[in-house]
């Protein structure tokens, strides 16, 4: 299937390509509107990246591959992404992850939950150390974790 | 002290340009404006300022590599990455008080002579690429962006750039690689940025921390800054009172874990403290009574770095702590040189097997060895930041060979007992509220 940009984000690419000498340097931040609408990168996303960006397929394919947060693969519509670094990492982190599989019944990078809704991910360090431990749902951090916090936030994803 | 670079935070609808300007922001704008570039190229030297992103090189020395004949386009590229485990501080001056930001880019742009600058932020600071923007903006809308700034003939653009989750965008050379639109693989250097950076022109990379510097400079005066350089310093681990405290730089570090910090949570003892983001050597309990600040740390063999301090007590684990960090720098190397990628995934392998009583008598001296071989070899400084943790910083008087000093030599007795008996010595585990 061909994928065409929302009228939107087809101006929203505009104006970020207006913003560089160079139409390719608007590679990260296009790869981020096609995430944004498509949910992940897929071949037919980077085809439309190519296309807008005026570039090879292999060169969006090469970029989209280097940087974790760009999807290679559907993730659920509520996505925990936990922090395992140092500082999150010795103020409990792993006892996140445990706790969200509990609640999610999906395994921490082990794709999309049964119901369609979860996916766990551990990351590295989100620079939130000083409110640790803490997660990025979606796009938004959640900081100062306790167990009370995760079962407020997994209410809310409806 | 009176809080200068965190003025802000606290301040209600501290982002809006009104409450900025309403709070003695955009004053110094028009003094620079009415100065030279030179001169305040002259300003940041005098005042002594030093980057804030890592390395602490003196920012106005930067500067002035410029070539004065080069007839390309300069770029000042404000590294709002802070990605190094335990760094949080430009995080807050975007969030709280982007004007503050805006106002030292423009000021920059300006001594640089930069029409163009870019905020290359982590793409997951979703919320600080936000108010940013805005921030951008309002600033456009008040003529302090776009052409002829305040009438002075000056023009600049600004745009926020988001990265999309890799570490070594934060270097340099790999931020500007990731800009025009690439994989952020480091490049060999020389050039320098400042000769060939960004789309092959001169161009700055500077912290955000350091580029709101000249803001102070500017309505305080040299003398003042030299008196009061105001430091962000992040405070995170076993603490009462984690977070991000402004003070003056060189504040003992005792006084920032026990004063700032609220001391060790549930009145636990120190263990160590990793003083300046991840990639620098860890300091003992009893090493902690020093100065942060860039000379007073290089003397006890560690560095402030990014001045992120990550504080452990005595239920934490170093072989794990070590591993931990191993780990991240496995995943975050680009892959271009064999020794950091193959070095940082056997030195992960290794310590891996330690954790999980599958260590062999030899596996520390080989670390400490392969440490030695990764650092100084590699295309970019991130090579060091993998070896520096277990082995300490190099020593001249050794030809560069690493001084030993940091997890591996100095929690020895943790790393033995963990080969000799298969188990932790630390059998606390670690806590979760
Ligand atoms: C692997 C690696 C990661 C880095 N990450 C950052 C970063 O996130 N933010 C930053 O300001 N500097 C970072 N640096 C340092 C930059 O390369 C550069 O020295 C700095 O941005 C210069 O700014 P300053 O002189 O104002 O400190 C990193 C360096 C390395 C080697
Ligand atoms: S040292 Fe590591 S991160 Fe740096 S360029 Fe080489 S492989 Fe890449
Ligand atoms: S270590 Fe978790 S946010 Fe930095």
């Amino acid at each position: 299937m061909v994928l065409e940009f929302s009228p939107d984000n087809k101006k929203e690419v505009e104006w970020l390509i207006s913003r560089y000498p160079r139409k390719e340097a608007a590679m990260l931040p296009v790869l981020h509107v096609a995430q944004k609408q498509f949910g992940y990168i897929s071949t037919e996303a980077m085809e439309l990246v190519a296309k807008t960006l005026e570039l090879p397929i292999n060169r969006v394919q090469d970029v989209a591959s280097f940087y974790t947060m760009y999807n290679e693969k559907p993730v659920g519509k509520y996505h925990f992404q936990v922090c395992h670094t140092l500082a999150c990492s010795i103020l409990g982190a792993s006892q996140v992850v445990d706790y969200l599989e509990e609640k999610c019944k999906v395994k921490c990078g082990s794709g999309i939950s049964s119901d369609g809704k979860f996916t766990i991910t551990r990351v590295e360090c989100l620079g939130s150390c000083g409110t640790a431990p803490m997660l990025q749902l979606n796009e938004d951090y959640h900081e100062n974790l306790t167990k009370a916090d995760i079962d407020k936030l997994i209410a809310n994803c409806k | 002290m009176e809080k200068v670079l965190t003025k802000m935070v606290g301040v209600t609808n501290s982002q809006d340009i009104s409450v900025y300007t309403q709070n003695g922001g955009y004053q110094a704008l028009p003094k620079a404006l009415k100065m030279t570039p030179d001169e305040l190229i002259q300003m940041m030297k005098d005042a002594g300022v030093r980057g804030r992103g890592g390395a602490g090189f003196p920012t106005g020395l930067k500067w002035s590599f410029l070539p004065k004949d080069n007839p390309k386009p300069r770029y000042l590229l404000c590294n709002a990455d802070e990605s190094e485990p335990g760094t949080f501080k430009d995080r807050v001056l975007m969030e709280e008080d982007p004007h503050q930001v805006i106002e030292g880019l423009i000021i920059s742009s300006f001594a640089i002579k930069a029409n163009t600058c870019y905020i290359y932020i982590r793409g997951e600071y979703v919320r600080g690429a936000h108010i940013l923007r805005k921030a951008i903006d309002e600033a456009y809308s008040k003529g302090f962006l776009g052409k002829n700034i305040l009438g002075s003939g000056f023009d600049l653009d600004i745009t926020v750039h988001r990265g999309a989750g890799a570490y070594i965008c934060g270097e340099e050379t790999g931020l500007i690689e990731s800009l025009e639109g690439k994989r952020g693989w480091p490049r060999i250097k020389p050039p320098f940025p400042a000769v060939y950076g960004v789309f092959g022109c001169p161009t700055i990379v500077n912290n955000v921390e350091t580029l709101v510097t000249p803001v102070h400079i500017i309505n305080r005066g040299i003398q003042w800054w030299k008196d009061n350089e105001p430091k962000l310093y992040c405070m995170s681990g076993h603490l009462n009172k984690p977070g991000t405290y402004e003070a003056k730089i060189g504040t003992n570090l005792l006084t920032l874990i026990n004063e700032f910090g609220g001391g060790i949570r549930k009145g636990r003892k120190l263990k160590a403290v990793i003083p300046g983001g991840s990639s620098v050597p860890v300091l003992r309990a009893d090493e902690c009574d020093v100065n942060m600040d860039f000379d007073s740390l290089a003397k006890v063999g560690s560095a402030l770095g990014s001045a992120g301090c990550m504080v452990m007590d005595d239920t934490t684990c170093m072989v794990n702590s070590l591993w931990n960090l191993l780990k991240f720098y496995a995943h975050e190397s680009c892959g271009q040189c064999t020794p950091c990628r193959e070095g940082g995934h056997w030195l992960e392998m290794v310590l891996g097997r330690i954790e999980n009583g599958r260590g062999r008598h030899g596996d520390l001296e080989m670390m400490l060895e392969t440490a030695n071989n990764i650092a100084g070899r590699t295309i970019c400084p991130l090579g060091d930041a993998l070896a520096w943790p277990i082995a300490g910083l190099p020593d001249r008087n050794k030809g560069g060979d690493l001084n030993g000093q940091s997890f591996v030599n100095k929690f020895r007795d943790e790393f033995e007992y963990h080969i000799n008996h298969k188990k932790c010595m630390t059998s606390i585990p670690h806590e979760w509220n």
